[in-house]
């Protein structure tokens, strides 16, 4: 039900949402991260709730190291920016800035899967096994469901690009990318909550 | 412009075309038989629970295979029976009401179907690998963990887990669609009031089944990986389940219930011929009931002694719920005072929900104070009172909606004599099996148990609640009876509004045209259809020319993805299993492989198809 | 009509208007971006100097991170223009529902009655 679209101007200004199929689908992500706030709430409140019960085992403050979860941090923040000037270029029927764009929040997203990577193996090999304690199984699933997040919008962006690589914006895709930067700044909004409640409110004597 | 086009779907066969449907008529009907067969199967459970639990220290069963049929019962009944039947209705009447040629999603609606029956089929294998789950369909820890429950709660967690997923986003097509499809002139406050509530329901289960997917999620992890979140000794904390689970599990009997509402609030105007009254309100309580229904779920943990105050805090919370509803049976009351009132089926069943669910409320208010909570809890009287509200509500608000939209469906009505004893022996066996529980239960007898000693008073009741059970059962064969029987016999609708009925769904031809409306309407007032017909030409007018119609693609590609999920959460589970033939690692991969590959498949265009204009004026012409 | 949607296209159709418009937001995009990389250095750098005294870094971190959240939403996520009433209400709605869970697994696990 894609008619009554002029196109003959050229891309309309909001490409994503110049059809029926792309308002439900920037309406249908809507929803969807709303949704996704409660579940991510719902680990947030069990690390919070079982993070004293270390039973033992490591504690937060002998293992956290600010200095990797601020560089963490970093590509995070800079692959949001990348992905909004992705959507900027978008706009303005730029496809190769788009593309540059995006193959940056990619990479950018993949510096920051490998630094979790490192990191969970990291403190697996000093002594936080997932069994170890309630505080080792509620941060390793609470950051870990992060980081299946991660991957799956480095995946979706990625088919999305291999998918499209040459075949310029087009009123079909321009939803699709739309929707992919969204969740990937929800991914970015979850973050924040992350560096702030698990490692700094941690560390921070709260 | 029709270059992309109309060669579609000629020739397949019946069994290609049902299977890769993404018709919202037919995924409604799909919806509608899988929800019945589930149905059927948790109702036989309780008939064995009833036998069970007819005469003191029976030995029909054992006490584990009773507690794996009260499980398999609540858990079938609310996740796999209600919900798709529900979700039938709203499949097939929403789109209509609104006056909209299909979902926002039909791809998505498509899978929401399969991923869900696949996630009753996963749940249902367990009685085939070492027996069904057995610790209530609440799964309270350390009774659902790994140290003390068997492999069946492995398909509870996975089997619920993959069976949500579909219900989520099957959720977010409703609301998408509710909110961008509405036909021109269909303002949010002209919408049936069947379409506010199944809104307001799609938004409750996308904000509760969130978190039950996250509870479930650690579930898993405790029984599959380890997790240690509920052994107190490492840390963890068995409270922690009990919250997340009722975070969900009381916006779930919204979520069951207001859908509920809205048919009684199409059927009862409908056949009093008169307007809904207090439309407005009955919106608003909608959602002030929703909003509520996140703020009260500590009312199920009251006796879990969490502190006085927020006991008090969340009965309080709990009896604001009355207010909205209040607003409600009132206003189907005043619907019905001084109209035209035809006692049909779908109408008795509509007419006798009121005063069934105020008792089922009422007995609720009851429960919702905390220092009497501690008698009643667990007891038959909290049975009683949950099965007013699931039986007398939502199971009587279901069967008006059949007995109403039937005809609309599947082009004849069901027989009124065979429907009128369905619904006598269905209300004279729910009070006969429900009513007494309530005494049974302030007298003292324990829910859950298997059995009990005789000479305690209890013996009479239980007999009678027993016959009433077999009572409904009755009934139900009636129903199916009556299904079977109309199909042969009753006389072919041809006409396109059989009830005199006031909504949009009315306006369209029977059978239904596979686009629905050949021309989107232009909705003038609240009840547009009741509106054309007295004070316009008795038809709706056309927001747009007749033209060529564009349709969607059938796809197997939703099918494959929910065979892959199911193959995922198959090899999950084998991971507890004592000898798998296959590692589970492999048939894990499969499915993982399965799964995302036809998502990838999926990203491949397809447009869908237009049904040129002459096909449009050949069909119009054949069914008008 | 549908075999167009997977057409690029030549040129875009902004105006002169549109385009200037959608300069400003870049600008105000990487000025974002500038100030929510400060809101997080000036976190990390309260928490990690430990000179601030622990009972008044954690609102204030707490305070940063949802000034940063809000920024994320409004700007990057554009939940401040016009035509987002419904992602806002669902978003917001999220967060309502979300305050009554996260408080209840924070403080009613039963450890102490309430």
């Amino acid at each position: 039900m894609s008619d009554h679209v002029d196109v003959s101007n050229g891309l309309p200004a909001n490409p994503e949402k110049s059809t029926i199929e792309g308002k439900n689908k920037f309406l249908g992500m809507w929803v969807f991260l709303g949704g996704e706030t409660i579940m991510f709430a719902t680990f947030f409140g069990t690390f919070l709730g079982l993070r004293e019960g270390t039973a033992g085992g490591p504690t937060p403050d002998e293992l956290f190291s600010l200095p990797l979860v601020f560089l963490m941090t970093m590509f995070l923040l800079t692959s949001s920016l990348t992905s909004v000037l992705g959507i900027i270029s978008m706009k303005k029927n730029n496809f190769k800035a788009m593309r540059m764009y995006f193959l940056v929040t990619v990479l950018l997203g993949l510096g920051f899967f490998g630094c979790e990577v490192y990191e969970f193996w990291h403190y697996n090999h000093v002594g936080l096994g997932y069994s170890v304690s309630a505080f080792a199984s509620s941060f390793y699933t609470l950051v870990g469901l992060h980081g299946a997040h991660v991957l799956f919008g480095l995946g979706w962006i990625t088919t999305l690009l291999v998918r499209y690589w040459g075949k310029g914006i087009t009123l079909a895709n321009a939803p699709k990318f739309y929707s992919a930067s969204l969740y990937w700044h929800f991914i970015d909004v979850v973050w924040v909550f992350i560096f702030t409640v698990v490692y700094l409110l941690t560390l921070g004597g709260a | 412009m029709a270059t992309a086009t109309a060669t579609a779907n000629k020739k397949k066969s019946v069994v290609w075309d049902w299977l890769t449907t993404v018709d919202h008529k037919k995924l409604a009907i799909l919806y509608l038989v899988a929800g019945t067969l589930f149905f059927v199967k948790a109702g036989l459970m309780a008939l064995f629970i009833r036998i069970q639990l007819m005469v003191p220290e029976n030995d029909f069963m054992t006490g584990q295979v009773f507690n794996e049929l009260i499980t398999m019962h609540g858990t079938i009944m609310l996740f796999l029976a209600v919900t798709p039947l529900i979700f039938g209705f709203m499949n097939f009447v929403i789109p209509l009401q609104i006056g909209a040629r299909d979902v926002a999603f039909p791809f998505i609606n498509a899978l929401g179907f399969w991923i869900f029956f696949f996630g009753g089929l996963l749940l249902s294998m367990s009685w085939f690998f070492g027996g069904a789950p057995d610790a209530g369909w609440t799964a309270y820890v350390p009774l659902s963990t790994r140290e003390y429950a068997g492999s069946g709660m492995d398909f509870y967690a996975l089997g619920l887990q993959v069976s949500g997923f579909g219900t989520l986003i099957s959720a977010i097509n409703f609301i998408v669609t509710i909110i961008n499809m509405r036909a021109p002139g269909m303002t949010m406050m002209r919408m049936p009031l069947f379409c506010w509530t199944g809104l307001v329901a799609s938004i409750l289960i996308v904000f509760a089944f969130t978190p039950l997917a996250a509870g479930l999620a650690l579930l898993m992890l405790d029984r599959l990986f380890m997790g240690q979140f509920f052994t107190p000794d490492m840390g963890g904390n068995s409270i922690l389940w009990a919250h997340i689970f009722w975070i969900f599990g009381h916006p779930e009997v919204y979520i069951l219930v207001l859908p509920a509402f809205g048919i009684i609030s199409e059927v009862v105007p409908a056949f009093s011929h008169k307007r809904l009254f207090g439309y407005t309100a009955m919106v608003f309580a909608t959602i002030v009931i929703a909003f509520l229904s996140f703020m009260v779920w500590v009312h199920h943990m009251f006796t879990i002694g969490i502190g006085p105050i927020t006991n008090s805090v969340f009965a309080l919370a709990t009896m604001t719920i009355a207010v909205p509803t209040g607003i409600k049976i009132f206003n189907w009351l005043f619907t019905m005072w001084g109209g035209k009132l035809v006692f049909n089926t779908a109408m008795l069943c509509a007419a006798s929900f009121v005063p069934t669910f105020v008792l089922g409320g009422i007995t609720g208010v009851m429960l919702s104070m905390a220092p009497v909570d501690y008698l009643y809890h667990d007891t038959y009287f909290v049975v009683a009172h949950f099965h007013y509200i699931i039986i007398g509500g939502i199971v009587f608000g279901l069967l008006a909606g059949l007995y109403y939209w039937y005809p609309k469906m599947f082009g004849h009505k069901l027989n009124e004599t065979l429907g009128k004893i369905m619904f006598w022996l269905l209300y004279i066996g729910f009070h006969l099996t429900f009513f007494i529980q309530h005494i049974l239960g302030l007298i003292g007898m324990p829910r859950r148990v298997y059995t009990y000693l005789g000479g305690q008073g209890w013996d009479t009741m239980n007999l009678v609640s027993s016959v009433g059970a077999f009572v409904m059962g009755a009934a139900i064969v009636v129903l199916v009876l009556n299904i079977v029987y109309s199909a042969f016999k009753s006389e072919r609708i041809t006409v396109s509004d059989p009830w005199n009925a006031r909504t949009l769904e009315w306006a369209t031809h029977t059978p239904i045209p596979e686009y629905n409306f050949a021309q989107t309407p232009q909705v003038r007032s609240l009840d547009p259809w009741f509106y054309e017909k007295v004070h316009g030409e008795g038809k709706m007018q056309p927001a747009e020319p007749l033209q060529d119609i564009h349709m969607p693609n059938g796809s197997i590609l939703p099918f494959l993805m929910s065979l892959g999920l199911f193959i995922w959460g198959f090899g999950m589970i084998m991971i507890n299993m004592d000898n798998p033939i296959v590692p589970p690692g492999v048939v894990i991969a499969i499915g993982f492989i399965m799964t995302f590959g036809t998502m990838v498949l999926h990203s491949k265009e397809d447009h869908g198809y237009h049904i040129p204009l002459e096909e449009v004026k050949k069909i119009e012409k054949e069914v008008g | 009509m549908s075999d167009e949607l997977s057409k690029p296209f030549p040129k875009s159709a902004m105006t002169e208007n549109e385009r200037y418009e959608l300069g400003r937001e870049t600008r105000i995009q990487v000025v974002s971006f500038a100030f929510m990389i400060m809101l997080t250095i000036i976190s990390f750098i309260s928490v990690a100097t430990e000179t601030i005294p622990s009972g008044f870094v954690v609102p204030f971190i707490l305070l940063l991170g949802t000034v940063q959240f809000a920024l994320q939403l409004f700007y990057f996520m554009h939940l401040k223009d016009k035509d987002h009433g419904w992602p806002n209400a669902f978003f917001a709605t999220g967060i309502v529902v979300t305050i009554p869970a996260l408080i209840a697994l924070i403080l009613l696990l039963g450890e102490t009655k309430w």
